[in-house]
């Protein structure tokens, strides 16, 4: 019987686990309510697709609830929807996975990374990630009981991890790298050579990746690498994607895991007990995308490289050098000509000139001297904010 | 090249340098191919399409299915070109199905338009017959979308 009485009072004041409590919130989320005062303003400081999910899928889930699919799934995902993605990954990149045993489709990349980190951490195991890098990686580290280990990063690298960087961090405890390309928030991508470098580490220390392959679809005039296609890296990859930034489909919530057995019968373990399956309209959706939406993906890749273009070149006129990026939507210029720090700069551009971007460093400490700013807005947003940044840098230099 | 005139197809004032740097070519060279392209008639025209009805000016608009009898040698183009060369016809297309020209016709009035009908064109001696759709509502032309409010931002403002 539980004795309530003797139950020591003190106790109840710790109701946040400490992990939770002393996790810092995101950065973005700091901006995001200085944001929200201020009206009228033009963002670059978003992180989704402009686009609206394409008529044909978004069809594909309206139907999907007139027919009533509005019940569960199999955990792992339908397996139309697995065998889709098993053939999407052999025919573009070339790795093969087996649909039942080695897909497991999941609730947004979020999920899936989140997955991958508890299924693999004990605490105090460290995982080795890029400095800049997308917000949650740190953080879902921690949660999962782990050490995120930084790594920075730089523009004469072009942002990419080099191997000598983060082999002169592998200790004992390291576990896993996870990376990231194309990369939120520098745009940047890993090229084959820097890749076979990581596998190189890999093999040698007998580590794992996490490879967040998002925005594999979003590269401009460069070749995207699948870290698992590489020789020997299927067996020590947890490749994790979705459906939102190549197929617009951010509010679906939908992406996988592709993973040799051992690792997905992990994953599936967790998922299981807290997801149970994705939502059922999305994979009917997702399926949908697989099968007829290339032409699609096609035209918004087209019309990004359009406006990255405009938007690379208009920022190295102003004076804010920008190494080119070639994947993803963000550019991710220099402020440091202007003398300010990174949160400094996008706090005054925001009430001086009323344009969001987000501070560098929102996304790690080697972000600081940059912002990051999206193209995936209409080209007249792009070319009225970099008008008002012009008129910014022009002013207080 | 193409992508030239899709960037110009989706805006008609796009400027020689705007788009020079989207496709990534040098600006005296975008600007050779758009003269070339508006002097041998791949680029036709400039035009803006403009919502009428918001100004309060509401043309008539019909579209009318129109049967004739082709021609030796000419087959339909030459009752066709008798028929697009009005004023008042739009557009005009030779179509397959169980009548062969559709053409949309604009007017002032509806009252326009049946004259136009029944003095102009079912009087023609190789048209054979004529149905006349008015238009009720407008939903979508040219690709442009009429009924929804085109920039409702769902987005949030800053988003990870």
């Amino acid at each position: 019987m539980l004795n309530t009485k003797s139950a020591p009072t003190q106790a109840r004041d710790n109701l946040i686990s400490q992990k939770v409590a002393s996790l810092p919130p995101s950065g973005i989320r700091k901006f995001f309510d200085l944001l929200s005062s201020v009206e009228d303003v033009i963002s670059l400081g978003i992180g989704e697709p402009d686009f609206v999910t394409p008529w044909h899928i978004r069809e594909a889930g309206t139907y999907s609830l007139e027919k009533g699919y509005t019940m569960y799934t199999s955990n792992s995902g339908m397996p139309e929807l697995r065998q889709e993605l098993a053939s999407y990954l052999e025919l573009r990149y070339g790795v093969s996975y087996h649909p039942e045993h080695e897909i497991l489709v999941t609730t947004g990349t979020s999920e899936g990374l989140d997955l991958a980190l508890r299924a693999i951490i004990n605490p105090g195991d460290e995982v080795i990630i890029p400095d800049p890098c997308y917000v949650a990686y740190p953080a879902d580290i921690i949660l999962a009981g782990g050490v995120p280990i930084l790594v920075p990063t730089n523009e004469e690298n072009n942002f990419v991890v080099r191997a000598t960087d983060i082999e002169a961090r592998i200790t004992k405890q390291t576990k896993a790298i996870l990376i990231g390309y194309p990369a939120n928030p520098t745009g940047a991508v890993m090229s084959k050579k820097e890749a076979d470098a990581i596998a190189g580490l890999v093999k040698k220390y007998g580590l794992l990746v996490i490879s967040d392959e998002l925005y594999a679809r979003l590269v401009y005039g460069a070749e995207h690498i699948c870290f698992p296609s590489l020789p020997g890296m299927k067996e020590r990859t947890i490749l994790i994607s979705g459906f939102s930034k190549s197929y617009a489909m951010t509010g679906w919530r939908i992406g996988y895991v592709a993973a040799e057995r051992r690792f997905i019968q992990a994953l599936a373990k967790i998922h299981q007990y807290t997801m149970l399956s994705a939502p059922t309209m999305a994979q009917l959706a997702a399926i949908e995308a697989l099968r007829n939406g290339e032409s699609e993906v096609e035209k918004m890749v087209q019309e990004y490289n359009r406006r990255r273009r405009f938007m690379v070149k208009r920022l190295n006129e102003i004076g804010l050098s920008c190494f080119e990026p070639k994947g993803a939507f963000y550019a991710f210029p220099s402020i440091k000509a202007t003398g300010m720090n990174s949160e400094e700069f996008a706090e005054r551009l925001l009430l001086e000139e009323k344009v969001a971007v987000v501070p560098g460093t929102a996304f790690g400490q080697c972000g600081e001297g940059f912002v990051r700013c999206c193209y995936a807005t209409s080209l007249s947003s792009i070319e009225e904010a970099l008008r008002r940044m012009d008129r910014f840098v022009k002013r207080i230099g | 090249m193409k992508e030239i005139f899709e960037i110009l197809e989706q805006n008609g004032r796009a400027t020689a340098e705007q788009i020079s740097t989207m496709v990534d070519k040098p600006v005296s060279e975008v600007e050779k191919i758009i003269r070339q392209a508006e002097k041998d008639g791949t680029i036709l025209k400039y035009k803006t399409i403009i919502n009428w009805p918001k100004l309060g000016e509401e043309d008539i608009w019909a579209l009318i299915e129109v049967r004739v009898a082709p021609q030796r040698d000419v087959g339909f183009d030459a009752i066709a070109e008798r028929i697009y060369q009005f004023p008042e016809v739009y557009s005009a297309y030779l179509v397959s199905g169980t009548y062969d020209l559709a053409i949309l016709v604009k007017g002032k009035n509806m009252q326009g338009i049946s004259s136009f009908v029944t003095e102009k064109l079912a009087p023609l001696e190789r048209v054979q017959s004529t149905v006349t759709h008015f238009l009720l509502k407008r939903y979508k032309e040219n690709g442009e979308t009429f009924h929804l409010p085109k920039e409702i931002n769902k987005r949030l403002p800053i988003t990870p």
